[in-house]
């Protein structure tokens, strides 16, 4: 397969990161050759296989229900590219 | 207007845990913002989610309830969006392999005859709540994220509910069950219960049905809300439908927000991109397995849910519908208590009187609960024993009553102190019922003139002996000698 | 002093020749003095006197210092220490100080170790030069013309160097091997699942894990128990006991049954390279062990699986970057480029601030996941990947049911030029070829100096063993250590 300027556009847009038409291009590219060279996978007859999504397998592992310290909202907060003296703020968000 | 309205309903559920879904702040409605968080429901980098077995366990309860299916295996997945009160931007979500399937929805009947059918679901999952924005802070919103993180259930039901009320009512019904069950609290206005509702229409004409495209509605804050938002658009849609003649097949499903105060349903801006959510296995989390014995604990762990209830307190007390449901709905705590006093005075109605005349409206003036009620179900049944044996008069019993709640001291105390044993000594009566006839010579013409209906007359009579006993007398007494003495003054 | 191992360090300290404050001021002017290094990017000296001095005042008074007391260890600057700078290299995380420390940082400093500063690496853990850093490349200390590998490369350049004797990398494909082989240091990848993950910041979840740089095996088995076990806050970490690898290291495994895995030495191979696991081969026939060779039929398409799954995993893992609670966000955010009046204006902040944040590699990654991920082609790619990468673990299963320990090259070649591969992913990404399969498969592996090129350029010799048999591992691969000298050799440096 080979994928489209717009392909990528969409891809770009999805992932929430803006490109410029330059970079667009070279990301076409590359993206191509990558996904063209991960095309060899489905040389693999994995008929039947169940997926592996781990390398180990464990099960069940459950923590209890206890509650503790919580951070201080100066700490939460401290990190925050925008914020008021209670929250985090962004740009508004319109529903 | 040939049409029904089909609705299915996606309900979010906060599960009543300590802490949150996966990771240890707690989980507190309406603490000032940002001050529940940790470093995972942050979404911090390098920080690793782990499962609340309590969580696990809550969901497991409401869907062995519900009559689902549970699944020996089943694993999370990542839910991938972005949006600000998800601060990791991906949802740790169940997706092709929930921890249940299937089950049903009680939806009880009314008394406009509609109700008292099913609903089928289509699975419950379990997922992280996000946490929350408020608008306005000149051009910016605020991220709160007490919010994220918290343990919550989704539970999808099939599209087949056909009413407003019915919808309604399943969701009453499941907030009844959920409570009993001792999961969620689901306070509506706390948003620990909140409801979206898919609707459309299926429109009869010429033979065809045609359906209308289907809408989300948002912002259902009460019950009240899902009622009026599902007549509203349901309207809405016909209309629409009249004019364009859109169907199902023409536009694809949009969203609409319920606003409370206009009583109307408005469009809600559409994202820029189409939903992708690129769901995968959540690699930082492990499956689980869940076998026969916790499956075995957890049934064992699930007491009479409200719709038995209600059958056995009809079956087994002879009660009404009407008041079964009374009591059912009230509570686990209140079904408990009329269970107790029921069994222990063997008067089934009239404990339900009781309880529902007197005990519930103290509890409502109070706004407290059963658990804090002074009088426990050995006192009610104990002051209803007496009235029943015709110690006291059901007056007396009220009064008595209320000097319980008031001292929490047991009836036969405030009996002895204040002098409320009944009088029922029967010269005192008949001398009341004597002067009683004496004072009101009227009543007696009354009644051989046939002026009067001799029950009104009696009715009168006996209120006048009561009077003057100052409400001691044994009521039953009174009327028998009252009875006997117009007898022979009225041949 | 500064090229002592961390066990020689310890013996000095306790013998009262020297404290752990003249072991750390001696490191701290040598890193001042090979600064053009460029190994660390974030390293505060008051900081790190500090830590010396509280285990030296422990000592002094008798007090138990714990098994690394006074140790200075390089912390890759992905792993989160409480209140310091953490930024995976990243121009995304400047100034970002996370309120907590990984788990690993706390077992650290119960061991009594120094933490010694936070070194470079390849932009959140992408890459396999160190070349994708904000900070600029490192260069390797045995040519500094030369890439020093990657992810890890700092922390694999800070024990080449002699700035610290222990550090800490990670790896996700090969991150601390392939850098560990080209600086001609030890590097281990533990089973995935013996060290916790909580506080590593993550690259691909499934494939990342935590471990030890070192001169040698005995300094490697003490950094390894230290950091491994059960940690309640990872829920992949594995409830195992932790062997006392140190104690054991010295005892030749009873069985030495080697295997040749015949995949890793096809086309590619620099032929120096390949000479030098020769020999490594031959000793150890001499030293008893059965030689076998064995194939791992999909080891070939190692890279290819990998280059789906850790994407796909990187494109969420990632995604919390967005210029909200923390990272960077963009000054100016207004539509630049057609469409993008259209896109609200919390997508643009979100979309530029990335844009702005993340290098290239990151950017390509993301993307590659994103697409690998999306509707109508998760099967094809994402799905398909999980399945072939369970065929390559039936590959090492079948494999260590017949023989105990593979071996091959770490590397294909020895460090390449800067620059050299920059221009071209897929040569990059070919550097791993041979660590690859076993992130996928989840097996420990490690990589021990065993010989130069013609051009002095250290040459790796990786080992595998089965799920936590690190133990085995260790004590196979001190059989040859012991039988060489080039874990001996360093640089010379200026």
């Amino acid at each position: 397969m080979s994928l489209s300027n717009d392909d990528v556009a969409k891809v770009a847009l999805l992932a929430r990161l803006r490109v410029s038409p330059e970079e667009l291009s070279t990301f076409t590219g590359q993206l191509n050759s990558i996904v063209d060279y991960v095309a060899h996978l489905q040389e693999v007859d994995t008929e039947g296989v169940e997926p592996l999504a781990h390398g180990v397998e464990v099960r069940n592992v459950f923590r209890d229900d206890a509650r503790g310290e919580p951070l201080s909202r100066e700490d939460a907060l401290a990190n925050a590219p925008k914020r008021n003296a209670t929250g985090f703020l962004v740009p508004a968000v319109l529903d | 207007m040939d049409y029904e309205i089909v609705i299915g309903l996606e309900i979010h559920v906060q599960l009543q845990t300590e802490s949150k879904m996966f990771s240890w702040s707690g989980t507190e409605f309406g603490l000032p913002p940002n001050t529940q968080t940790d470093p995972v429901s942050l979404g911090l980098p390098g920080t690793l989610p782990t499962m609340n077995r309590k969580a696990f366990e809550l969901a497991l309860k409401t869907a062995v309830a519900l009559g689902a299916e549970i699944a020996p295996f089943t694993k999370w997945d990542r839910k991938n969006y972005y949006y600000p009160d998800l601060p990791k931007n991906y949802q740790i979500s169940q997706y092709d392999l929930p921890f249940s399937k299937g089950g049903h929805l009680e939806i009880p009947p009314r008394k406009d005859g509609g109700g008292g059918t099913q609903c089928r679901l289509t699975r419950i999952h379990l997922e992280e709540d996000t946490g929350k924005l408020t608008h306005g802070y000149g051009g910016l919103s605020e991220v709160d994220l007490n919010r994220a993180g918290i343990p919550l259930l989704e539970i999808v039901s099939e599209p087949e509910i056909r009413s407003a009320a019915d919808a309604r009512g399943c969701l009453e019904e499941l907030r009844l069950t959920l409570r009993y069950l001792e999961v969620s609290d689901c306070e509506m206005q706390e948003g620990s219960l909140r409801c979206d509702a898919n609707v459309n229409l299926h429109i009869h004409k010429d033979g065809q049905t045609i359906a209308t495209p289907i809408v989300e509605i948002k912002n259902l804050n009460s019950f009240r809300s899902v009622e009026k938002a599902l007549l509203y658009e349901a309207d809405r849609q016909y209309k629409e439908w009249q004019k364009n003649g859109k169907t199902i097949k023409d536009a694809p499903k949009t969203t609409r927000g319920w606003d409370d105060d206009l009583e109307e349903t408005k469009p809600q801006r559409e994202k820029e991109t189409a939903a992708d959510y690129r769901y995968f296995p959540e690699p930082d989390l492990v499956p689980v397995v869940v076998d026969a014995a916790w499956l075995d604990r957890v049934r064992q762990s699930i007491g009479e849910l409200p719709f038995a209830r209600r059958k056995r307190f009809e079956a087994e007390y002879g009660l009404s519908p009407y008041d079964a449901n009374v009591l059912v709905e009230q509570g686990q705590d209140v079904a408990d208590y009329y269970d107790a006093v029921a069994k222990a005075t063997g008067e089934f109605k009239l404990a339900s009187n009781w309880i529902q005349q007197d005990v519930l409206r103290t509890i409502k003036e109070n706004k407290s609960t059963v658990a804090e009620f002074p009088v426990k179900p050995e006192g009610l049944a104990d002051l209803i024993h007496r009235v029943k044996r015709g110690e006291l008069n059901t007056n007396q019993g009220r009064e008595i009553l209320g000097r319980m709640i008031e001292t929490g001291e047991p009836a036969e105390t405030i009996i002895e102190k204040g002098g409320y044993k009944m009088v029922s000594d029967r010269e005192a009566i008949a001398a009341a019922v004597e002067a009683a006839i004496a004072a009101n010579p009227q009543a007696l013409e009354d009644i051989k003139k046939g002026k009067k209906k001799p029950e009104a007359v009696k009715g009168f009579l006996r209120g006048q002996v009561m009077k003057q006993t100052g409400g001691k007398a044994n009521p039953a007494m009174v009327g028998e000698l009252l009875e006997a003495r117009l007898a022979e003054l009225v041949p | 002093m500064s090229q002592d191992t961390a066990v020689a360090m310890l013996a000095r300290m306790e013998s009262g020749e020297v404290t752990s404050e003249e072991i750390v001021r001696s490191l701290l002017d040598r890193a001042d003095h090979e600064r053009r290094l460029n190994v660390f990017v974030h390293l505060d000296a008051d900081h790190v006197l500090d830590q010396a001095r509280a285990v030296d005042r422990r000592r002094k008074a008798g007090e138990p210092v714990g098994r690394l007391g006074g140790v200075p260890v390089a912390i890759k600057d992905l792993l989160c220490v409480r209140g310091e700078p953490t930024t995976c290299s990243s121009r995304m995380l400047k100034g970002f100080r996370p309120p907590y420390d990984a788990t690993v940082i706390d077992r650290l400093r119960n061991a009594g170790a120094i933490l010694f500063g936070k070194t470079n690496m390849d932009e959140f853990a992408m890459g396999s030069s160190t070349e994708n850093s904000a900070y600029g490349p490192t260069l390797n200390p045995w040519d500094e013309t030369r890439v020093p590998g990657g992810s890890s490369g700092g922390s694999a350049a800070a024990v080449a160097a002699g700035l610290a004797p222990l550090s800490l990398g990670s790896d996700t494909g090969g991150s601390i091997r392939q850098p560990a082989a080209v600086c001609g240091v030890v590097g281990l990848k533990p089973t995935y699942g013996r060290v916790s993950r909580y506080g590593l910041i993550a690259f691909a979840s499934s494939l990342d894990q935590i471990g030890p740089f070192a001169h040698d095996l005995t300094d490697t088995a003490l950094l390894l128990k230290v950091i491994s076990g059960r940690d309640p806050r990872d829920a992949t970490s594995v409830d195992l006991p932790v062997p006392d690898y140190s104690a054991t290291l010295d005892t030749p495994p009873e069985k030495l049954r080697i295997g040749i895995v015949r995949e890793f030495f096809g086309e590619g191979l620099d032929p120096e390279v390949a000479s030098a696991i020769q020999e490594a081969v031959k000793l150890y026939e001499k030293a008893g062990a059965t030689i076998k060779e064995v194939s791992l039929p999909h080891s070939k398409y190692g890279v290819p699986a990998y280059y789906i799954v850790a994407p796909a995993e990187c494109s969420s893992n990632l995604a919390r970057y967005d210029g909200t609670t923390y990272g960077h966000r963009a000054e100016d955010y207004s539509p630049k480029y057609p469409g993008e009046e259209n896109i609200a204006e919390l997508v643009r902040m979100m979309m530029v601030s990335r844009a702005e944040g993340f290098g290239p590699e990151v950017k390509r990654r993301i993307m590659l996941g994103t697409f690998a991920l999306s509707a109508g082609y998760a099967d094809q790619y994402y799905n398909k990947a999980l399945q072939v990468r369970r065929k390559i673990r039936g590959d090492f299963d079948a494999a260590f049911r017949e023989v105990d320990v593979l071996l091959g090259p770490t590397s294909p070649t020895p460090a390449f030029k800067l620059g050299e591969r920059t221009a071209d992913p897929l040569s990059m990404y070919l550097s791993d070829i041979y660590t690859i399969t076993a992130n996928l498969a989840g097996i420990p592996g490690l990589s021990l100096p065993c010989g130069f090129t013609s051009q002095k350029l250290p040459i790796g010799l990786q080992l595998l063993a089965a799920p936590f048999a690190e133990e085995t591992l260790l004590r196979t691969a001190r059989v040859f250590e012991r039988a060489t000298d080039w874990h001996t050799r360093r640089p010379k440096t200026a």
